[in-house]
């Protein structure tokens, strides 16, 4: 696979606050991150050739009027990209295809989410059959959780450690939904919402939006960002089952498309020591666990029941050998669906070019995204790095 | 000569004191406990229960006739026997009806059951019977009234016979329930049990004893349908039948269980009868039936599965009567709500009902739901359907607070469970205390009514532990 390594650039990022944006809709939220996106490249909305925009849930948006209708960008191509709860990194990656095939010189990535307006008691379930599957976010997720619990001898304090790392890193980033700190005591006494995970080891039901402007290399050399603009290394999707529940054999340890999303970023990137040479990582933890999980199926660690210990000896940590979520993570950001793809590349452009909102990562090189949808179904890997 | 092959009973995990219902209310209350069903649970999925426990061990191919006898059909349009058919995987061709508007309708069912088996043209019939008739709040009745389920499968030959079936219609006494009454009604109790329950039980019952040739003395166990705790002693009294031949009527531990008590209690005297005894059965409701079941052999049970004093030992106490309203939802509350399409849960019967998966033939992976492609191999279209085990082994699981709205238990225990002999599902856990779930806990499927979503009963398969011993299949 010939893949798209240094083939595109972006040159703008853009990120609303992230929160219960009771005020605001998902207009409101779009129309904000794209226009700082496109401030960001110093370009105006004329200047967008093709859009990609992401939401999961049909109440927020469907089709690619989306993004087209808030912007009063009319008669451009524009696409709609649902892919779970990766949606917003496929929706980066389709428009990465695009161009790095020359079919467009400037491309917008916006993602958005507006959950709130349907209540913050956990996602409106979607279930696609009314006997066989019927389970919440959370429940889901447990699921795993449960059998490394079993298996593993993972402990509710394993997945304490995360949060608290998380909240610690999120209390310094200004766009962050919850911006304070947690303690073990803090996590481990909170109510219960889906035995082993409880309240503060969920992400919460956050609104919010993201976008991304992309271009050729070749032009990015002409924009704002000419010093710095950042390469996309690689681009990975995979998708496995939809119903892992029934998978005869399935491990519940871990989430096989992270596995096979991140072997194939990491040949494209030709990344061979991915814990050396990755220097810091956003990943999709939806739930305390789920990072404990992706930290694994990262290969971030040689034996992915070490997760923990990783955690704990404080290698995830902001200034520890790869940072995990220095933003905060979908711990602190909460989880737009839609919007939570195109946040991270936003989050990790930023790191890159050392200008982060938050808690900076010391000399990255190499910073990497993960984007994890359904039950551990659909997971997206990208790798950037700053120009040479 | 023809009789019943196979008996079984089913009562729900969950009781409730008497006690707690009369405190709740400030009324006198009855003595001992009353079965109550759980809020997934009805006639249909009771009816289940009691026919995969009489089916155990045996074909279902054999069974010709299926009759469902309730007065609380969760349908007012729609028959429930094909329901209950698909769920103990019966034969497409066999031969349903539904017996209701009367407590009677079980021993009604029995007869044309019975008819149909002696004149050959059917091998087997199957009679299940279940109730949940709702008593008033604040009443005797909701004291009275208990919800249970059972089966018996009638053949040609069998070693319990039925003998000198005796019929009477009566006249429009008893207790009624008009369509937009939600509860069951009736006249001073005094009259009907005098004009009603108990002259006519008499005249039916001595009728079959005559015809049988049986005097009073000879009968081991009187099997009588039980309207209270009293009138049934007038009944054995008017027969000459002394106390000690009266059957347990299960009153203290069950309740009146409307169209499935007489089948309940014969059942459980089945259970315990020995072979050379003559029982009396006698059952009431707009007339009475009787009949005398001589047993020239005993009722064969499939060792692990329980006897209903065993069945009733398996049980949890509601704390109080709360809980009770909570399951009988007296109080309105809506659930949440969901769009279903009918025409999704016809397409997939054969899983949702019928609990089939499929075999590869190409490499052998036994799966559900059924898929066109083998998600192991790949081979398309080489998926062999078959009945799925009810037993297996939870391998992962979780106790979800979400949506749990519309149980008793919260939170959900949500299980992966790997069956026995194949196949992984994904299943809601009840009857069960979510403490006790566990990761190589031993479970079995139990036919529940999931959800009310599109404005139908969703029926479908729940996990419980492994406690009354389903078939594996």
């Amino acid at each position: 696979m010939a893949g798209i390594r240094d083939r595109v650039a972006i040159i703008g990022v853009g990120c609303t606050k992230f929160g219960e944006l009771w005020e605001k809709d998902q207009e409101d939220l779009l129309v904000e991150a794209a226009h700082e996106a496109l401030e960001d490249a110093g370009l105006s909305p004329q200047d967008i050739d093709a859009i990609w925009v992401s939401t999961f849930y049909d109440f927020t948006g469907q089709s690619g009027g989306t993004a087209t209708e808030p912007l009063a960008l009319f008669g451009k191509p524009a696409t709609r990209v649902e892919n779970f709860c990766a949606s917003g990194m496929d929706a980066f990656r389709n428009a990465c295809f695009a161009v790095a095939a020359g079919a467009y010189d400037i491309v917008l990535v916006c993602g958005v989410e507006k959950l709130l307006d349907q209540g913050s008691r956990g996602l409106p379930t979607a279930a696609f059959h009314p006997s066989f599957l019927a389970a919440s976010a959370p429940g889901i997720f447990a699921l795993a959780a449960s059998r490394a619990f079993y298996q593993w001898g993972w402990t509710k304090e394993d997945l304490a450690r995360v949060a608290v790392k998380n909240h610690r890193n999120g209390a310094a980033h200004p766009k962050a939904h919850f911006r304070r700190p947690v303690t073990m005591e803090d996590v481990l006494n909170a109510p219960m919402i889906a035995w082993p995970l409880g309240r503060l080891d969920c992400c919460a039901v956050s609104d919010g939006a993201a976008a991304v402007v992309i271009t050729r290399p070749e032009i990015a050399k002409d924009t704002r960002h000419k010093d710095d603009y950042v390469l996309v290394k690689a681009n990975a999707l995979a998708v496995e089952s939809i119903q892992p529940y029934y998978r005869s054999g399935y491990d519940w340890l871990g989430f096989p498309a992270t596995r096979a999303a991140a072997k194939m970023a990491y040949e494209e990137a030709g990344i061979r020591h991915p814990r050396k040479e990755i220097s810091f990582a956003e990943v999709h933890d939806c739930f305390t666990s789920t990072e404990l999980f992706n930290i694994g199926d990262l290969f971030l660690v040689d034996d992915p029941k070490d997760a923990p210990k990783f955690v704990a000896d404080g290698l995830a940590d902001i200034e520890g050998e790869v940072p995990i979520n220095p933003s905060g993570g979908l711990k602190c950001f909460g989880h737009p669906i839609g919007a939570t793809g195109c946040r991270m590349i936003y989050e990790v452009t930023k790191q890159l070019q050392g200008r982060a909102d938050g808690l900076q990562v010391r000399n990255p090189r190499l910073g990497l995204a993960h984007n994890l949808g359904g039950p551990g179904a659909v997971a997206s890997v990208t790798i950037l790095a700053r120009r040479d | 000569m023809a009789g019943i092959l196979a008996a079984a009973a089913y009562v729900p995990f969950f009781k409730i004191e008497r006690a707690e219902m009369g405190r709740a209310w400030g009324i006198p209350s009855l003595p001992g406990e009353r079965a109550v069903a759980n809020s997934d649970e009805d006639s249909i999925t009771m009816a289940v229960e009691a026919g995969l426990l009489a089916l155990q061990g045996r074909s279902p191919e054999q069974i010709d006739i299926l009759y469902f006898a309730t007065t609380t059909p969760p349908y007012a349009e729609r028959q429930c026997a094909p329901i209950i058919a698909a769920a103990l995987d019966l034969p497409h061709q066999t031969v349903t009806a539904d017996f209701t508007g009367t407590t009677r309708a079980a021993t009604l069912a029995l007869k044309a059951a019975l008819d149909a088996v002696q004149s050959g043209a059917a091998r087997q019939a199957m009679v299940v019977a279940a109730d949940m008739r709702p008593g008033e709040p604040q009443t005797t009745w909701e004291q009275l009234m208990g919800d249970a389920g059972a089966a018996v499968i009638v053949a040609a030959q069998a070693p319990a016979t039925i003998r000198a079936f005796t019929s009477l219609t009566g006249a429009p006494l008893g207790p009624w329930r008009r369509p937009q009454d939600r509860f069951v009604r009736s006249f001073d109790a005094r009259v009907e049990t005098e004009y009603g329950y108990v002259r006519t039980t008499v005249e039916a019952a001595k009728g079959a004893l005559e015809k049988a040739g049986v005097s009073p003395q000879e009968v081991s166990r009187a099997v009588l349908y039980t309207p209270d705790f009293r009138s049934p002693l007038e009944v054995a009294h008017r027969l000459g039948l002394e106390r000690r031949q009266l059957q347990d009527p299960l009153m203290m531990t069950v309740g009146n269980a409307g169209a499935a008590h007489v089948l309940l209690v014969l059942a459980a005297a089945l259970e315990e009868a020995q072979a050379g005894e003559q029982l009396l059965v006698a059952n009431y409701g707009d007339g009475a039936d009787a009949f005398v079941v001589t047993l020239e052999g005993e009722v064969q049970r499939p060792p692990d599965r329980p006897t209903l004093a065993q069945l009733l030992a398996l049980r949890r106490s509601l704390p109080n009567y709360g809980a009770y309203a909570a399951l009988r939802n007296l109080a309105g509350r809506e659930g949440p709500k969901a769009s279903a399409s009918p025409v999704t849960y016809w397409r997939d019967v054969a899983m949702e009902l019928r609990w089939h998966g499929a075999r590869c033939r190409a490499c052998g992976l036994i799966q559900f739901p059924i898929p066109r492609v083998c998600r192991s191999c790949g081979a398309r279209d080489q998926l062999d359907e078959m009945p799925l085990s009810h037993r297996g082994t939870i391998y992962t699981f979780t106790l979800d607070h979400l949506y749990a709205g519309e149980y008793l238990d919260t939170p959900v225990p949500r299980v992966v469970v790997d069956l026995e002999g194949g196949g992984r599902v994904f299943l809601e856990m009840t009857d069960c205390d979510p403490k006790e779930v566990r990761w190589g806990m031993e479970v079995e499927t139990t036919f529940r009514c999931l959800h009310e979503w599109g404005g139908y009963h969703n029926y479908y398969w729940r996990a419980r532990p492994l406690r009354i011993h389903m078939p594996r299949r």
